[in-house]
């Protein structure tokens, strides 16, 4: 085996308890920035979800013929913000109160005549879904002739527009500061690991190694115990995630890029650990 | 080989470790580096393997001139010198052959090489038959034997020894002291610091002696004397 694959993995060996508690610190920091990431993750969802519902109805008024509905919905398709619009006739219109609104269905069923308007529903593109974007389509919807009313849930709007905002700069703020965090804690344990050895890096630069031969079992190593504890953070992440799908919220896991970004970045942060401390300590003996 | 030209070296706090210091040691020499402690006798032996960089005055080590050797250098420079010292400085946990096998794995020997040539040297200093023991259950003596072993094996020109028997009873020593003239005697040269003054007695070395920093006495310039040292 080369020396410096053999070196780096003798260390497991020589010293079982730092090399643990190494892996289990990077674990348990990466542990912390996954399951902060787990909420990032879920709220993004949830948000998507919500917004998905951001609908724009305009009421069209009664009389309006057939043609003049059919031509404009065609335009309003044509704008750039829209996804879809959809034309819901008067008839369709009880029929889904009826369906929906089940407590007044004997009500409904006992009408003569039919008091809901004929309407145009509007589903914006999922990037336009935001305050201002919605109050723009809603002002041009005001400008056909044969229309109503238009209406829109303005609060929800600025809810998920609100909400999106906070959620983006506290997810970064919080990510970076545990992100942060990780990398002082993983850091030091690195360094502990490299004073253990200071004595053996002593001896080594005696009997005429190099830097270099001194750093890469160090670096290799950084690696692996960064890439153990990023799978050991990914396990304890799906166990948390198991648990509050059972018993709380129906969550989602992290894709499997996702995951494997996870690992990567406990593998960089094992190794620039690593190459910091043995170069901080190369430099001073 | 060892030239030292007006040498000085400063502490890093003020004051000096060694005041305009010159000698020459030829190849194959054995000289007894002596002196009080704090005299500057291992602030020589820093300065050769270049663990400290020279304050003034030039230092020639085995064709390389100290002053203008670049860090990346070091290991080339080291890797002609054999370096013993007081405390043995052995990596407890391997055995006393891969002591002496890491010496020559960290230079990027040839690995199909590497058994045969610590048995040779293990055998050179007696110890053969202790390879595989932990050096937790050799005595002091074994204990630097090792040591000379790994200094030994990757053939240095030049053997520093550090009071290599400061550490060591009488017997051991004793022993110690002739295995370094066995090496010595095959054409290595040997550079000791000690201050045991009977060992400096017993054999007819060149004694430098330093004090406080300056070269008091160099038996191969000065006269003889009757003492070859102040106690």
């Amino acid at each position: 085996m080369n020396l410096v694959v053999r070196e780096a993995l003798l260390t497991f060996r020589r010293a079982p308890l730092l090399s643990t508690l190494s892996v289990t610190t990077i674990a348990f920091s990466l542990f912390v920035v996954g399951l902060f990431g787990l909420v990032a993750v879920n709220l993004q969802r949830a948000l998507r979800e919500v917004a998905e519902r951001v609908e724009i109805v305009a009421y069209v008024l009664p009389g309006t013929p057939i043609e003049t509905l059919t031509l404009a919905q065609k335009d309003i398709e044509a704008f750039p913000e829209v996804q879809a619009a959809t034309y819901v006739s008067e008839d369709e219109a009880l029929q889904r109160a009826r369906r929906e609104l089940v407590e007044f269905r004997n009500v409904l069923q006992e009408l003569e005549r039919n008091p809901l308007p004929a309407s145009i529903e509007v589903k914006l593109k999922p990037h336009f879904r935001d305050v201002e974007h919605v109050n723009d389509v809603a002002e041009r919807l005001r400008g056909f002739g044969f229309v109503d009313d238009v209406r829109f849930g303005r609060e929800w709007v600025e809810i998920v527009d609100r909400l999106r905002q906070v959620a983006a700069g506290v997810g970064l703020l919080l990510g970076a500061a545990f992100a942060a965090v990780a990398v002082i804690i993983i850091g030091t344990t690195i360094r502990m690991a490299v004073l253990q050895r200071s004595r053996e890096i002593a001896i080594m630069r005696l009997v005429g190694a190099t830097d270099g031969f001194i750093r890469r079992p160090f670096l290799l190593q950084g690696a692996i115990k960064g890439m153990l504890g990023g799978l050991a953070a990914i396990g304890l992440s799906y166990g948390a995630y198991a648990l509050i799908n059972r018993w709380l919220i129906h969550a989602a896991f992290f894709s499997r890029e996702q995951a494997v970004a996870i690992v990567g970045f406990g593998m960089l942060i094992g190794f620039v650990g690593s190459a910091a401390s043995v170069g901080r300590h190369l430099r001073r003996v | 080989m060892i030239k030292f030209t007006n040498v000085f070296k400063a502490f890093p706090k003020g004051g000096l470790a060694l005041k305009d210091v010159s000698f020459h040691i030829a190849k194959g020499e054995f000289v007894f580096l002596t002196g009080h402690s704090g005299a500057g006798k291992s602030t020589v032996l820093k300065l050769v393997y270049a663990e400290e960089p020279v304050t003034s005055g030039e230092v020639r080590v085995s064709g390389f001139n100290l002053a203008e050797l670049r860090r990346r250098d070091v290991p080339m420079l080291r890797r002609r010198l054999g370096i013993v010292f007081q405390d043995f400085r052995l990596l407890e946990d391997r055995s006393a052959e891969e002591n002496v096998a890491f010496a020559l794995e960290v230079t990027g020997a040839r690995r199909g090489s590497i058994p045969a040539r610590v048995m040779r040297v293990l055998t050179q200093v007696g110890l053969a038959a202790k390879a595989h023991g932990s050096p937790r259950e050799l005595s002091g003596g074994e204990q630097q034997r090792v040591a000379i072993a790994r200094a030994l094996v990757n053939e240095p020109t030049v053997l520093l020894a550090d009071e290599p028997t400061g550490n060591l009873d009488e017997r051991a020593t004793r022993g110690v002291f002739q295995l370094l003239r066995d090496i010595n005697a095959s054409g290595t040269a040997v550079v000791m610091a000690t201050h045991d003054l009977d060992l400096v007695r017993q054999a007819p070395y060149r004694v430098i002696e330093l004090q406080e920093g300056a070269l008091v006495y160099d038996s191969a310039v000065d006269e003889p004397r009757d003492q070859a040292a102040t106690p």
